[in-house]
């Protein structure tokens, strides 16, 4: 599942990144701008996704990341990965992982990186 | 059947984890759909359908928010294409509904055609029995935008609405077989855009000579709105929510249920027959090479395709 979190309405990377992960053979569900953390954790649950991929280009990405994951071992789904990308300074890292966001990828990654990311962490059932 | 159980009492992640073994095609997955069985049957089922962007994703979320204020709990089931090329696919129907996210009387789950051809995924009849089990009194199961022979939901559907948009074609188009006929209520969608009143015009002409699907039924055409101006577009969906109702009504009062019920009954045996039936064969054919052996035969004109599935047929059955 690829979302994008808060008051952000720049989707244009999302959308490449959906695209991409469609041509690389994944479902992707895909749940539009402006998604408060409590509809995308309700939505992966909902979907029992194996990944969200969460976007954020605002920079309230320290607030908003762990709050989805929060949100998912409240709803007893803590085996859904997260991972997020968007304009992300290299500070913000630590916490994030440490909040447990697996990967995070900021601009300059490449989609096959991404991809390759994924292929290697998400098993096939 | 500890799964069964929590899906009867409505809990999501069995729910959707369930739905998603069925998708998977998991084999530990029959014998509780089986167990399952007995707590469906109890849901209106609601079929959306339509081409690509006439509106059926928008058309379903304002639905969900009309039968939501008359408190009924509901399931849906939004269905997209698979890529024939990547085997991946973009769900992106729940875009339009993600307001109903959080809300604990709606459940949405987005399926992939997985190469079904139909408008549906091969996994929806067995989905629809979850969300049935869960309890939804209504599900909604949108088709993948189709053309004009991919109607299957008629077999999972009580009712059936077809979204229509104006400047598709001519009222030739409106009398062609397929998709006009299996209507029982018809939606013209954006209809602020021009030809809107030719449409109805033509669509009621049709109606006004064809014998229709039901007796005692002639579908209605409610005309709707643009989403973007609240207001006429709620008053539209509040007519299309009293029509399913009064479709239902119909249903179980002029004993056409009965018609609907024989139709899912069979398209659920002819299913459930390919699941033990032809994909076991095909698998097994595809692992002992026999089928890479009867392409072969086939492929150098030795032998021709009726008579090895005979052949194979015949094996199989002994």
């Amino acid at each position: 599942m690829v979302a994008k979190p808060g008051l952000d309405g720049h989707d244009r990377g999302a959308r490449v990144l959906a695209r991409c992960f469609r041509d690389a053979g994944f479902e992707v569900i895909y749940t539009g701008c402006h998604q408060t953390a409590e509809q995308i954790a309700a939505a992966a649950v909902q979907e029992d996704v194996d990944l969200v991929g969460l976007s954020c280009l605002s920079g309230a990405h320290r607030a908003l990341f762990p709050r989805v994951v929060e949100l998912l071992r409240e709803k007893n789904a803590a085996d859904i990965t997260v991972i997020g990308g968007g304009i992300i300074p290299e500070q913000d890292f630590q916490p994030l992982y440490a909040s447990g966001i697996k990967a995070i990828f900021t601009p300059g990654a490449s989609l096959d990186s991404i991809v390759e990311w994924i292929k290697t962490n998400i098993k096939p059932r | 059947m500890e799964r069964v159980k929590k899906v009867c009492r409505g809990d999501i992640r069995a729910a959707s984890r369930l739905i998603r073994d069925i998708e998977d095609k998991m084999p530990s997955v029959r014998i509780e759909i089986k167990n399952l069985f007995a707590h469906t049957g109890k849901s209106h089922i609601i079929g959306i359908t339509g081409a690509p962007g006439v509106g059926k994703s928008t058309l379903t979320d304002a639905l969900i928010a009309a039968l939501r204020k008359k408190n009924k709990t509901i399931g849906v089931l939004a269905v997209d294409p698979t890529s024939p090329f990547s085997g991946g696919a973009i769900l992106g129907d729940r875009i339009r509904m993600q307001r109903h996210a959080e809300d604990e009387g709606v459940f949405i789950r987005s399926l992939a055609t997985r190469g079904t051809l139909g408008g549906l995924s091969q996994a929806v009849g067995m989905a629809i029995h979850v969300l049935e089990a869960m309890g939804k009194d209504i599900i909604l199961v949108e088709t993948v935008g189709i053309g004009q022979q991919e109607i299957d939901i008629i077999n999972h559907a009580h009712s059936v609405i077809v979204v229509l948009v104006p400047g598709m074609g001519d009222e030739v188009q409106a009398m062609k077989a397929g998709l006009m006929e299996i209507a029982d209520i018809f939606v013209i969608n954006k209809a602020d855009r021009s030809g809107a009143r030719q449409l109805l015009t033509e669509l009621q002409a049709m109606l006004g000579n064809t014998q229709p699907p039901s007796p005692g039924w002639r579908p209605p055409v409610i005309m709707s709105g643009n989403a973007y101006e609240p207001l006429t577009f709620a008053e539209s969906t509040a007519a299309l929510g009293k029509k399913i109702e009064e479709h239902y009504i119909y249903l179980q009062n002029s004993g056409a249920l009965t018609e609907r019920l024989n139709r899912r009954a069979l398209a659920e045996i002819n299913d459930a027959l390919k699941a033990v039936i032809l994909e076991p064969l095909i698998h097994n054919l595809e692992k002992n090479g026999e089928l890479q052996k009867a392409v072969e035969k086939v492929k150098n004109r030795e032998n021709d395709p009726h008579s090895i599935a005979e052949e194979l047929a015949q094996s199989f059955l002994k």
